[in-house]
């Protein structure tokens, strides 16, 4: 097996940074979603199930497309944030954005599993002990989607390492600056003398989703065993 | 506690439509599944909104479909106990206690913590996970947990109906200990005309969403004695027994009632039936049941087909249920002296 190089070990920890960036970036927003959805009733909760699933259908390449449209130099969020003096395209943080944008359904999908099995009756109890609905949110709802959360995070964190589709359209492939494991594992396969070096940047990366699949078992075992 | 509540709440096919105004301090509500009750219980608490009405609970609005009132449930301080205990999982005994208490403004907080722990009998549990606790100790948390609440109204939403026979025996001197104790009026749903018995005064009855009665559970009892399977049901608080002959000999009043089974406490309930009775005119010279009562008829009363005998035994009260000939031929008349048979094998002691 060739040794990993200097760009390889940036791709790796680009890859973790991006990765650990999406999933917490998403968490506050991601339970508030679900939490929207299993328990609030509004019009139009059909709709905004729908637009969180998309980048779940769509393929990665389009949601980056898209993304490209909104943030470029002329899109209509990326027109004003580069006033304001923010470059978004082509930097790790649109690296970060698209990993949270394809990664998001599937967080959204295991939160709201989490919640809907807590019994709706602890709520009532709740709200009739004297609870607000933010006190019944933090103190009753939050500490039982443990488990939902757990493996929202993994699955985000999972998908997040293996963003490829819609981060090359935005963030590019700049080795030292964008480029993560995927998409360096692209470049090595793309030219014909660097098969090897393709070879063990893949097995990094059956490492840590190894290493992640384990936390993730671990921690649901555990919060199964404290229920 | 005065209540007065005109709702009008219509899902599909079910239709909640109910008036009616109640004092007291241990109210019930009786009825069969998919009457309303619980219903009831979800409009008064806040959780479900009615289309169209008005709650008044001791002159302060909660709802008014009007006014456009509807105060959340956090803002009514009705406490509730629910079926299933729905204790928080994870938090321990002592939080479960706690989490209403915390949150009850310090000018309503009138429960001390430690005397309520006593009187539940929950010292020892409280650093336990309440996963961990039986059925009995889990709705005596729920129990703890509304009244450290400081609620003005508890309500009681079938909490005995998870439980077995034997812990719904032992829960209910808690029910209403606790509620008694620290001056606290519920509202006591259930389908079980025994325990409307045991746990309240005035009860509203519910048919198909509406409310069709309202009596006291004694009432309640003796009109329903000609439908039912079991007739109505005589609820006697017996003495420690003492053995006789292969009996137990428990002290009841003045009286002394012969039973085939041991109670081994020095206080306990003892159900009999209506239909269990027989009644003679004249003391007869040798029958093989073990008690005859003299007794004087109190009154009689028509339930159904049946007509029911209200006797006086030296102070106690015992319902028999007679057809129209029996009372015709036995010449029953309000005042008439009477025995009255039973077989000591008829009684049932009630677990607690």
């Amino acid at each position: 097996m060739t040794p990993l190089s200097s760009t390889d070990y940036d791709a790796i920890r680009l890859s973790l940074q991006v990765s650990v960036a999406a999933t917490l970036l998403s968490l506050p927003l991601g339970f508030a979603v679900a939490y929207l959805i299993t328990f609030v009733r509004f019009r139009g909760k059909i709709v905004l199930e729908v637009l969180v699933n998309l980048p779940l259908t769509l393929p990665p390449v389009v949601v980056g497309y898209f993304l490209l449209l909104l943030l470029g130099k002329h899109g209509w969020l990326g027109s004003l944030l580069n006033e304001a003096g923010f470059r978004i395209i082509f930097t790790l943080k649109a690296a970060v954005i698209a990993s949270a944008v394809v990664g998001f359904p599937l967080l959204v999908r295991s939160l709201r599993i989490g919640m809907e099995t807590i019994d709706p009756q602890l709520i009532n109890a709740s709200r009739t002990l004297g609870a607000r609905w933010y006190d019944t949110l933090l103190t009753v709802i939050l500490p039982l989607s443990g488990p939902g959360l757990i493996a929202g995070s993994s699955l985000m964190f999972a998908r997040s390492l293996g963003e490829f589709g819609a981060t090359i359209i935005v963030a590019g492939n700049i080795p030292g600056v964008t480029q993560t494991i995927p998409l360096a594992i692209y470049e090595y396969a793309s030219s014909p003398t660097s098969e090897k070096m393709a070879l063990s940047l893949c097995l990094v990366s059956v490492v840590i989703s190894v290493i992640v699949l384990f936390v993730h078992e671990l921690m649901a075992r555990k919060t199964a065993r404290r229920d | 506690m005065q209540l007065s509540l005109t709702a009008e709440k219509r899902f599909g096919e079910f239709n909640l439509s109910t008036d009616f105004t109640v004092s007291g301090d241990r109210i019930g509500v009786f009825g069969i599944s998919g009457s309303g009750k619980s219903t009831l219980v979800s409009i008064l608490a806040g959780l479900l909104e009615p289309d169209s009405g008005e709650i008044v609970l001791d002159g302060e609005c909660l709802f008014s479909s009007k006014m456009r009132i509807n105060l959340p449930p956090e803002q009514r301080r009705i406490a509730m106990v629910f079926q299933q205990h729905c204790l928080f999982p994870h938090l321990n005994v002592k939080n479960n206690l706690l989490y209403g208490y915390k949150r009850c403004p310090a000018k309503f907080r009138t429960i001390d913590f430690d005397a309520l722990a006593a009187v539940l009998k929950l010292e020892g549990l409280l650093e336990r996970g309440v996963t961990n606790l039986s059925g009995g100790e889990k709705q005596r948390v729920a129990l703890g947990r509304a009244i450290l609440a400081n609620p003005r109204l508890l309500l009681m939403d079938e909490p005995l109906s998870a439980l077995d026979d034997s812990l719904r025996f032992q829960i209910i001197p808690y029910l209403k200990s606790v509620s008694e104790h620290f001056g606290i009026p519920y509202l006591f749903i259930s389908h079980s005309l025994l325990e409307m018995r045991l746990m309240t005064d005035s009860v509203l009855v519910f048919e198909k969403g509406c409310m069709v009665e309202q009596a006291t559970s004694e009432q309640l009892a003796r009109s329903r004695m000609g439908q039912s399977q079991v007739g109505y049901i005589n609820l006697l608080k017996l003495g420690r027994p003492s053995q006789l002959n292969g009996l137990f000999a428990y002290p009841w009043g003045a009286s002394r009632l012969l039973l085939s089974v041991d109670a081994e406490r020095d206080e306990s309930m003892a159900e009999l039936s209506s239909k269990d009775i027989i009644l003679f005119k004249q003391h007869p010279e040798a029958i093989s049941a073990r008690n005859l009562l003299q007794c004087t008829v109190r009154s009689l009363f028509r339930s159904g087909r049946k007509i029911g005998v209200e006797l006086d035994c030296a102070g106690t009260t015992l319902i028999a249920e007679v057809v129209q000939d029996a009372v015709d031929e036995l010449g029953i008349t309000t005042g008439s002296t009477i025995f009255a048979a039973i077989k000591a094998s008829a009684f049932r002691i009630l677990p607690g």
